[in-house]
């Protein structure tokens, strides 16, 4: 909402130099928050003053283009030294050059000088031009930025005024004035209106406010109105749609009036256009009070109105020539030929009042909140009218904002009033609330005395009627937010100040840290990092091919996935079941910023819909479900399980003088799994994987106590070039959650660490080229028995000397007793257990 | 190499003096220290000992000689003699250490590296700065005594909305521009804030109740400057007997100076949102903000709405709470000056390295 403090200053007690800054650092104690200062001067600048055209020459430019040769008086006869130094000429006449034929000799004019700066940094200076010096513009009032007309320029006696030479036209026209903008939350919809944001300027400063509400005088009717009929079968939440239509009706109005400069100029400052004297009337008042009108041009209305839904199928041309197919949710305004507006939202294009209407009934109506805000989504028309009904307009305004408009049109287009008014429908009952004393205190923590309570609530408006319980406190009518005593308690809050609450520290109850699942994901991000990795954070939007590539090992299987009503992309509007398509996308972007070698991780949630999804019940608010309604929405809440998973392409590190880094390989992806399981204290089983995503013979599917947590490996050379990605990109995926769960409570030491020498034993074995070497490392461990402390593979040989299909596996394994020295026999004989143990599963032969 | 390979040519036995020879010996040990004097490095050295103490030297050979002396002669001699070696062997022990400490120094400035020249070996990670934050707020909450709660991403409608107090028509209610799950009557959304945590904590738990709720949000707002469909929210949430607005308020500059350093000042103007009354919008004054201290707008608050604990099930004339809201990457913009949104949610490796593992 824009405040134009011209207009502010009539109801409220602005100081006269106070600038928009100023009433907004006011405004914002009490909750209206500062958005921006409009002033017209901050695009307009320098001497712009009114002159008369003395005379008018019509001459013929060479390029065919007829101009006029204009002396323009700007000093009044005889004042001529008062404007010295002002680029204007000693004679008080200047020469000035102009396109426009709108204009004859001895109109006043607006005249733009030499100095003067005009909207888009247009400068104005003395220029040579058609074969004269043409000392400054004659303006339109688009030039000025106040209007849209540029069919000619602005000629002072068509908008009604006769100022005096040399006027300065930034107060002629109100472009001195300026205009603060505040933000108004959903629940205070009084103040979309002069009359609310004056009222709370009042309360934020302490200083006395006008209601403007109370100084109209509403005529008392002597004639039965536009007879008006309000009608709802299918209210909503069983509100009716419509529970109060007023009508007045003025006659004999001029249409051919200029709207005032000082109204064009305050609803301009409040950001809306100047139509016609008319439509300008009706926005002015619901501006100043915050009540929308319509105003219908009464000869083309058919017979009594009739406020109802819509029937299926029916249709409305609106004011903005788009035909609109209705829904029986609609609220109609209607007259006896159908449809005739949209009610609260937008009117109808057959009553609308034109350049030829002297008849006009005013509607001022009160309109559901949900109904309105209901019409305005199906027919995406945001109005002015509809942002004060969805939010509540003051249900006692009617009477008097149709009055005020009556006055105006009255006042200024020359209307005449008619004792004819239609009062339909009837004004909701007050809400009272009960606020028990020392409520407000205890919530805030500020001790209000009863003084401060009453004096505050008052100041909103609502009556205070103190009882042996505290206040009873009736809200005023333009406060439907105000119901239960919380809101009470926040109007004294703010009313009192915000600023006057102390600042105390509770005490929680003594706390229990981190639980264990937040300190093992805490550790698992670190402890990526920490071995070299950067963490990134990727949207969850996928594509279906990205699902189905990545979500499931085997290529075919169906991907269950979550997908988007309204995604910010299509193709991406499903929701990830794996963390690979974003860390992929943000690896291929770091390389298309010159970052090729990457190792980047990502910790998040995954999205796994079950067998139900969601749930169709939608309790009540206000009130705990019952335990099966609670289950069953917990139920319909998807499986979202935490994931890590990791990208590695290129080179570990950079290439540099003296250092040749190494290119990271299937075997880092899987290291990085690992880093992961060692950092929670689980062991990964590995074996020989398989899945779509990654190369069929370089990928390891990854298991705690034999569930498969994830698959680590090269990714299918064929999937990084359609993706156009660094051949051997490398990646890893990991269900963390599942991970987590397998971790062990406590770790149970190991006994009392041996200080006994170590024998090393070496052992190769020629095994089929098809067995791994996992497994015979497990083999050899098993028949080793317990004296083996470790063992482990140290290398692996194909070539000469071993035969084709064979290889040569060869490991190093560690010996070391307890309690004594292991003798050279001991040794070699556990040696001996694990290589037949390592015989007997897979024919092992020592080399 | 054994000393007899390297020998020096034969030494004359008129070169060698007599055992008994005072001057002779003495010239003999002159020309050794001499010798050991002149030699510039060991092995100068290792000649200058070989020429004046190996078998053949002349100090040797005069040694050799006193065998053959009467006993008297023999005395004198040994004397003379060995204190003659024992004076050249001294001087080859110092002249050796001398020179073993300049050879060392040699080597030393001959492994003289250009330390400028150092490639870095391994690529050090980092945790992306957001996450940082997010750990380094808990663990302020944490060590009030207050809890650490999650919820799910995509959430119940019931949860996100209606138990928060947004009515079903409510304009609030259309303010936050929310994803939906297909198909609509299954009532789930991505969560717009992390506000049904609030209500999913109080469900899970007993009062009193103090926790901390941070995680990801999301809202249909096109990827800009300052906004992201997808962020990161923390919220905080207390329910207990008496508490009060002013609780809200010093548990909120508390946060705030552990955040923003001792003279952060937090600002408290009046507000709406539907799960709190009264409400209020929280500004800190930021001291080492760019461009000057000045205030920020950085959440929303306020004590919880009567519906929202009735929701849950705790009964609102017995307890109060108070919760409150901010976004993460607002905290992380304006504390850390990140310009540009884009450079939070593209990965690009230079924003999170910059950070390292601290923000």
């Amino acid at each position: 909402m824009r405040i134009p403090l011209s207009w502010l200053r009539e109801y409220a007690q602005v100081p006269a130099d106070a600038s928009a800054e100023d009433v907004m650092a006011d405004l914002v104690k009490v909750g209206l928050e500062e958005e921006d200062v409009h002033r017209p001067s901050d695009e307009l600048s320098g001497p712009i003053v009114v002159g008369q055209v003395i005379s008018l020459e019509k001459e013929v430019a060479s390029n065919g283009k007829t101009i006029n040769w204009c002396q323009v008086r700007v000093v009044p006869k005889g004042a001529e030294q008062t404007l010295t130094g002002k680029g204007i000429d000693p004679s008080g006449v200047q020469g000035i050059v102009c396109g426009a034929h709108n204009f004859v000799e001895g109109d006043k004019v607006v005249v733009t000088l030499p100095g003067a700066v005009l909207p888009g940094d247009f400068k104005i200076s003395p220029r040579k031009t058609y074969g004269h010096t043409s000392a400054g513009m004659i303006a339109s009032s688009r030039e000025l930025g106040i209007g849209e007309d540029h069919d000619g320029i602005m000629v002072l006696s068509k908008l009604g005024l006769d100022p005096e030479l040399g006027t300065d036209v930034f107060e002629l026209f109100g472009l001195d004035d300026q205009a603060a903008e505040i933000n108004v939350t959903p629940d205070r919809g009084y103040c979309f209106s002069i009359r609310g944001v004056a009222r709370e300027y009042a309360l934020a400063t302490g200083t006395s406010f006008t209601d403007p509400a109370s100084i109209v005088t509403v005529s008392e009717a002597t004639e039965a109105g536009h007879e008006v009929v309000l009608r709802d079968e299918a209210p909503i939440y069983g509100v009716p749609g419509c529970t109060r239509f007023v009508t007045r009706e003025v006659t004999g109005i001029n249409p051919s009036l200029p709207t005032p400069r000082w109204m064009a100029s305050r609803l301009q400052l409040a950001g809306m256009r100047s139509i016609s004297l008319v439509v300008d009337i009706s926005n002015y008042v619901m501006l100043e009070l915050g009540a929308p009108l319509h105003f219908y041009d009464a000869d083309k209305l058919a017979g009594a109105i009739t406020v109802r839904r819509a029937n299926a199928g029916e249709k409305l041309v609106t004011l903005d020539a788009k035909e609109r197919e209705l829904s029986v949710e609609d609220l109609l305004i209607t007259d006896e030929s159908g449809a005739i507006g949209i009610a609260g939202v937008m009117g109808g294009a057959a009553t609308e009042v034109s350049d030829s209407t002297s008849r006009v009934l005013i509607e001022a109506a009160h309109f559901d909140t949900v109904s309105i805000g209901r019409s305005r989504r199906r027919h995406k028309l945001p109005s002015e009218a509809s942002k004060r009904f969805e939010r509540g307009v003051d249900p006692r305004i009617m009477q008097i904002a149709a009055q005020r408009a009556v006055d105006l049109l009255v006042q200024l287009a020359g209307g005449t009033e008619t004792t004819k008014a239609t009062d339909a429908g009837q004004i909701p009952a007050d809400t009272q609330i009960q606020l028990p004393a020392g409520f407000a205190g205890a919530l805030i923590g500020v001790d209000y005395t009863d003084e401060q309570t009453i004096t505050a609530l008052e100041g909103i408006g609502a009556s205070v009627e103190q009882n042996a319980e505290g206040f009873l406190v009736t809200a005023p009518s333009w406060r439907p937010d105000l119901d239960i005593k919380e809101d009470l308690v926040e109007e004294v809050a703010r009313v009192v100040g915000y600023d006057k609450i102390p600042a105390t520290l509770p005490v929680a109850p003594p706390g229990r840290g981190l639980t264990r699942a937040q300190s093992q994901r805490r550790r698992l991000l670190q402890g990526l990092a920490d071995a070299g990795l950067t963490e990134v954070l990727n949207y969850p939007f996928v594509s279906e091919a990205q699902n189905s590539t990545f979500g499931a090992a085997q290529a075919g299987t169906e991907v269950k996935a979550i997908s988007l009503a309204n995604p910010i992309s299509k193709e991406f509007r499903f929701l990830r079941t794996s963390l690979l398509p974003g860390l992929l996308e943000t690896a291929r972007r770091n390389i298309g910023r010159g970052f090729r070698d990457l190792a980047l991780y990502e910790g998040g949630l995954v999205f796994l819909p079950g067998t139900q999804l969601g749930s169709s019940v939608l309790p009540p608010l206000g009130e705990k479900p019952s335990d099966e309604v609670l289950a069953e929405l917990l139920n319909g809440v998807p499986n979202q399980p935490w994931h890590l998973a990791a990208v590695l392409t290129g080179r570990e590190a950079s290439a540099a003088a003296g250092f040749a880094p190494r290119a990271w390989d299937w075997a880092d992806a899987l290291d990085a799994a690992h880093c992961a399981a060692d950092v929670l204290g689980v062991e990964l089983e590995v074996a020989q994987g398989s899945h779509q995503a990654f190369h069929p013979g370089r990928v390891a599917v990854l298991k705690v106590s034999g569930q498969v947590v994830g698959y680590a490996g090269e990714l299918h050379p064929q999937l990084l070039k359609d993706q156009d990605l660094p051949a051997r990109t490398v990646a890893m995926e990991l269900n963390a959650a599942a991970l987590m769960a397998a971790a062990p409570a406590v770790v149970v030491a190991q006994q009392h660490l041996s200080a006994q020498p170590l024998a090393t034993q070496d052992v190769a074995l020629v095994v089929d080229q098809d067995v791994v070497a996992g497994d015979v490392l497990a083999a050899l461990r098993e028949g080793a028995g317990e004296l083996l402390e470790d063992i482990a593979l140290f290398d692996v040989y194909q070539g000469q000397g071993i035969e084709d299909g064979k290889k040569s596996l060869a490991f190093g394994l560690r010996f070391r007793a307890a309690d004594r020295t292991l003798t050279a026999d001991e040794a070699s004989e556990a040696r001996a257990a694990a290589v037949a143990a390592a015989t007997e599963k897979f024919g092992a032969s020592q080399r | 190499m054994s000393d007899q390979t390297t020998e020096q040519a034969p030494v004359g036995e008129s070169n060698v003096p007599h055992p008994t020879d005072e001057a002779g010996i003495q010239g003999a040990v002159d020309a050794a220290l001499a010798a050991i004097q002149a030699a510039g490095d060991l092995n100068e050295l290792k000649e200058a000992r070989l020429a004046h103490t190996g078998e053949k030297s002349a100090l040797s050979l005069a040694n050799r000689q006193i065998g053959k002396l009467d006993k008297t002669q023999k005395a004198v001699a040994g004397k003379l003699v060995g204190g003659a070696r024992g004076r050249v062997n001294k001087a080859l022990a110092a002249r050796t250490t001398v020179l073993e400490e300049a050879e060392a120094a040699r080597i030393l400035v001959e492994e003289t590296v250009d330390v400028t020249a150092a490639a870095r070996r391994r690529s050090v990670g980092a945790r992306h700065p957001l996450s940082v934050l997010q750990d380094r707020v808990s663990d302020i909450f944490v060590g009030m005594g207050w809890e650490i709660a999650e919820g799910p991403e995509v959430e119940s409608e019931w949860f996100n909305f209606d138990a928060l107090n947004f009515k079903p028509d409510h304009p609030a209610r259309e303010m936050q521009d929310t994803f939906f799950v297909e198909p609509a009557d299954a009532h789930l959304v991505l969560r717009t804030h992390t506000s049904p945590v609030q209500v999913r904590s109080m469900l899970e738990r007993d009062v009193p109740v103090y926790v901390l709720c941070p995680g990801r949000t999301f809202r249909t707002d096109e990827l800009d400057a300052t906004h992201t469909p997808v962020f990161h929210q923390f919220e905080g949430l207390a329910v207990d007997k008496g508490l009060t607005m002013a609780d809200l308020r010093g548990t909120l500059e508390h946060f705030a100076r552990q955040m923003f350093g001792a003279e952060a000042q937090i600002r408290l103007r009046p507000a709406y949102f539907p799960f709190t009354e009264p409400s209020a919008e929280l500004d800190i004054w930021h001291p080492g903000a760019k461009g000057g201290p000045r205030w920020i707008e950085w959440g929303g608050c306020g004590m919880i709405n009567p519906n929202v604990l009735r929701a849950a099930g705790i009964d609102p004339e017995e307890y109060s709470g108070f919760a409150f809201g901010m976004g993460i990457e607002r905290t992380l913009m304006f504390r850390n000056d990140v310009p540009d949104m884009h450079d939070m949610i593209e990965g690009d490796i230079r924003f999170s390295q910059h950070f390292g593992m601290e923000i």
